[in-house]
């Protein structure tokens, strides 16, 4: 009796480490739900205009023509484009690169890391004799990115969590990272993006946590150009005047893992349309 | 590659035409940051379309209009119309682009 | 300058000039583009470089689609359309602009008084969408706010 006491004792620890971000996300949507309720849950894809009505107007204005039309005619292109050796970026991945945007970010349990969409871009150009191109400025890597995600419109993220010790690491650093206060202006990733939602700091209304990943990368018209994610996170780490990480970095690669994890049940709707 | 992207659809008699431009309109107003230069002017000041050959628009815009320009009419028109979208900027450079209404 | 030769820069005044009712307008040669009114900093003197008066009648028949706040001063959405009949032209006018004038669409017979763009809004600003009709120019305004300053950069 005993022994079998003690290795139930043993066990419940494997419990709880796979509990605990289901338990997270069911918390972070019932919140939402709570401070929304007029939001369907599909609609948690669109950001912001989910839950303003003033800026989804011109959102809609937007999406008559959207300006990432051309960006994704751009990003078809260099998709296609050999590298030096003959090979194409489909040449790496599921289904020739196509459709597949909705499976990233994973965790690569053999090499104990998150690999994201942009990350398995670089790895690809670099098996095939390439340089990685940089995740900012809305270069080669953003248009070959906002191409796939175009394509894979519809498909629902479903980020899995495997049952290891680095998955669950990699997935508590990105949410550590998330909900820590940092920077001279003393905000946590939480306090604009949960907290504060739907109220106005100077003249934005930030958006929920939940479907924040799944319109990226976006067209910023303020911009002119294409945004990787990473971008996005490197540039509100700047903003609170916090230190910042590169694009790629393990920080942000598991930044990415826990708000895509947030994410689950979301279609893909990528490029987006942003101010 | 054409820089204009064109969409016809007819209804009820009427074609509601959308088209979106790929083009910088720079202002001449913005400075290089790096060298503090202005930047040239380079804007589209004239887009025309016609249908079957026959004018329907003749827009005049100016730097104000944004970057990458959208554009919206519609006209009396059918189905299977030949539509003819054109523009000049103020460098002289040109494009157009021509499709049938669907 | 007088004001012969101001008005004559104007393409659109073809029809006031040779006082004929109506645009004459020909497959062949288009009227060049009337960098007078483009380059004229005051919104009253822009609107008397186009129609040769300031004489110009709000009217509800003008339906003047803008945002009231712009999400992002660089590309504000603006859509104009009339029940108004026999219009020739469609301007739109952004008050505080450094140029007032910002656009403007010569409609044939065949074209529906309806248009729509994207333009880009220094600041808050009163945009004007004027038709012109006859020898009428009825209008409709709108305030559209723009901000700056957001925490989202």
């Amino acid at each position: 009796m005993f022994k079998k006491l003690l290795i139930l004792v043993l066990l419940l620890p494997t419990f709880s480490v796979v509990a605990s971000p289901e338990r997270d996300f069911k918390d972070f949507v019932n919140f939402f739900e709570n401070r929304f309720p007029n939001t369907p849950f599909e609609d948690y894809k669109n950001g912001v205009y989910s839950i303003d009505m003033s800026a989804r107007e011109q959102w809609e204005a937007m999406e008559e023509f959207p300006p990432y039309e051309l960006n994704v005619d751009h990003g078809e292109e260099l998709f296609h484009k050999p590298f030096k050796n003959g090979n194409t970026y489909g040449s790496c991945f599921d289904n020739e690169g196509i459709g597949i945007r909705h499976n990233y970010p994973y965790f690569d349990t053999t090499r104990n890391k998150v690999i994201t969409l942009e990350g398995a871009l670089n790895d690809c150009r670099v098996k095939n004799g390439e340089k990685p191109l940089s995740y900012y400025k809305g270069k080669e890597l953003a248009h070959v990115s906002a191409y796939i995600a175009y394509t894979s419109r519809g498909n629902k993220f479903n980020v899995e969590i495997p049952n290891t010790k680095e998955a669950l690491e990699a997935y508590e650093d990105g949410k550590r990272l998330y909900f820590t206060k940092k920077g001279q202006l003393n905000f946590s990733c939480a306090d604009c993006h949960v907290y504060q939602t739907g109220t106005k700091l100077r003249a934005d209304i930030p958006s929920p946590a939940i479907g924040h990943p799944t319109h990226f990368p976006v067209y910023r018209s303020g911009m002119g150009r294409l945004v990787t994610l990473h971008e996005r996170f490197a540039g509100c780490l700047n903003r609170i005047r916090a230190k910042s990480f590169p694009g790629g970095s393990d920080e942000l690669n598991n930044l990415e893992f826990f708000t895509t994890f947030m994410s689950n049940g979301l279609e893909v709707n990528g490029p987006g349309s942003r101010k | 590659m054409s820089t204009i992207k064109m969409r016809s659809k007819e209804s009820n008699g009427v074609v509601t035409v959308k088209a979106l431009i790929k083009h910088p309109m720079e202002t001449g107003q913005r400075k290089n940051k790096k060298t503090g230069d202005l930047i040239p002017a380079h804007y589209i000041q004239e887009v025309h379309s016609k249908a079957n050959g026959k004018d329907v628009i003749t827009i005049y815009w100016g730097p104000a209009v944004s970057k990458n320009p959208y554009l919206t009419f519609k006209y009396k028109g059918n189905k299977g119309d030949n539509l003819e979208i054109s523009w000049v900027d103020n460098q002289g450079n040109k494009d157009s682009k021509t499709g049938k209404v669907k | 300058m007088n004001r012969r030769n101001f008005i004559k820069n104007s393409m659109l005044f073809a029809g006031t000039l040779a006082a004929v009712p109506s645009v004459i307008f020909t497959n062949k040669a288009y009227a060049a583009w009337p960098k007078k009114s483009f380059d004229i900093k005051d919104l009253k003197d822009s609107i008397n470089s186009v129609y040769g008066h300031n004489n110009l009648e709000e009217s509800s028949k003008v339906k003047l689609k803008a945002p009231s706040i712009a999400e992002n001063g660089a590309i504000v959405p603006i859509n104009v359309s009339t029940t108004i009949d026999n219009v020739e032209s469609i301007m739109i006018f952004v008050e505080n602009n450094p140029q007032p004038l910002s656009s403007g669409y010569q409609l044939t017979e065949l074209a529906e008084p309806a248009i729509g763009t994207r333009l880009k809004m220094g600041k808050t600003s009163n945009v004007m969408a004027a038709v012109k009709s006859g020898n009428k120019v009825f209008t409709s305004t709108k305030e559209v706010k723009v901000t700056i300053g957001g925490c989202g950069g």
